[in-house]
């Protein structure tokens, strides 16, 4: 009972639910697409694909030629895969008009780091850099307990 | 029969992995500066690092997210990630794939230049990059 109770708190407060986290943020995969995790963590750390809905990371994936201003594009095949794996793991969230493509423009994400201070976030060299608070981002681990804020 | 096994693996993993070298991507692409350029003289290292460290028109050169000191790990302009050294006298694992290096010049030219890189520009930051 104990355990189950950040998951509910996060359901309610947020409606968008990471699914399959063993606590409140440690997002747990039973098979991980090697081809997400290489391909996604090129240039910034692949994100937990719980954090976005299956239609924001449709969004995403049916534009990787001009991902957020930079050229991500892959081959059809890759994409296809990793498309894929992402929409089997996406968080639910409600039906949006407009998909949120930034995971940091969702309510889930403002809401959690509401109490984040600007110098944090300069010293972090801004919000998509998830490792430089997260100690166990790289193993999508984001529980609080593994914060250490950058100095 | 287990050794078998290993070893049909190893031979395998070699033949995967060993198949591109950076000699062998240079003679690809010097394959295809001929064809490209038909008074093709060679590549150059000197025009390569100043392709390297110059703004093609946008805001990015390449030297933005590599530095320009290839032999240094880089940082990613947009998300702050550490880049490995491009060079590879310091990072063996560079050039060896040749279907990772076409993936990142396809991007990162079109980021920098907003046209793919010809065969001649891609030879000329091999031979600057391999001279460091
Ligand atoms: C916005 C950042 C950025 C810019 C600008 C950039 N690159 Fe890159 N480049 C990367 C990243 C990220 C990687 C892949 C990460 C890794 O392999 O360590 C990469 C990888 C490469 C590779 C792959 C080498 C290999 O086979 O392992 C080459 C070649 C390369 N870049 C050349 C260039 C050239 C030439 C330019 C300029 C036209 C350039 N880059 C501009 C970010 C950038």
């Amino acid at each position: 009972m104990k355990k189950l109770k950040p998951i509910v708190l996060t359901t309610t407060a947020l409606s968008m639910l990471p699914v399959m986290a063993d606590s409140d943020e440690n997002f747990v995969m039973a098979n991980i697409d090697p081809d997400w995790r290489a391909e996604c963590s090129e240039c910034h750390i692949a994100y937990p694909p719980q954090l976005l809905s299956k239609q924001s990371w449709g969004a995403v994936m049916s534009n990787l030629s001009d991902h957020f201003g930079s050229d991500a594009s892959l081959d059809d095949e890759t994409t296809a895969k990793i498309t894929a794996f992402l929409l089997d793991h996406a968080g639910r969230s409600r039906k949006q008009s407009e998909p949120v493509l930034r995971i940091t423009e969702t309510r889930w994400f403002k809401h959690e780091h509401d109490e984040v201070r600007e110098v944090t976030w300069q010293k972090a060299d801004g919000a998509s850099n998830c490792a430089a608070c997260h100690q166990g981002a790289e193993q999508f681990n984001y529980d609080e307990d593994f914060i250490k804020l950058p100095r | 029969m287990k050794h078998h096994v290993y070893l049909i693996l190893l031979m395998a993993s070699g033949v995967l992995y060993a198949a591109d070298t950076p000699q062998s991507m240079m003679e690809r692409y010097a394959t295809e500066a001929k064809a490209e350029q038909s008074d093709f003289q060679g590549f150059s290292a000197e025009r390569g690092e100043v392709f390297f460290k110059s703004t093609h028109g946008g805001d990015w050169s390449c030297a933005s997210c590599h530095t320009s000191v290839p032999t240094q790990s880089g940082e990613h302009a947009g998300t702050g990630k550490t880049i490995k050294p491009l060079a590879p006298s310091v990072n063996s694992e560079r050039f060896t794939r040749l279907k990772k290096t076409e993936k990142w010049f396809k991007r990162n030219c079109n980021d920098v230049l907003d046209r793919p890189c010809t065969a001649v520009e891609k030879g000329d930051v091999m031979t600057y990059l391999l001279s460091l």
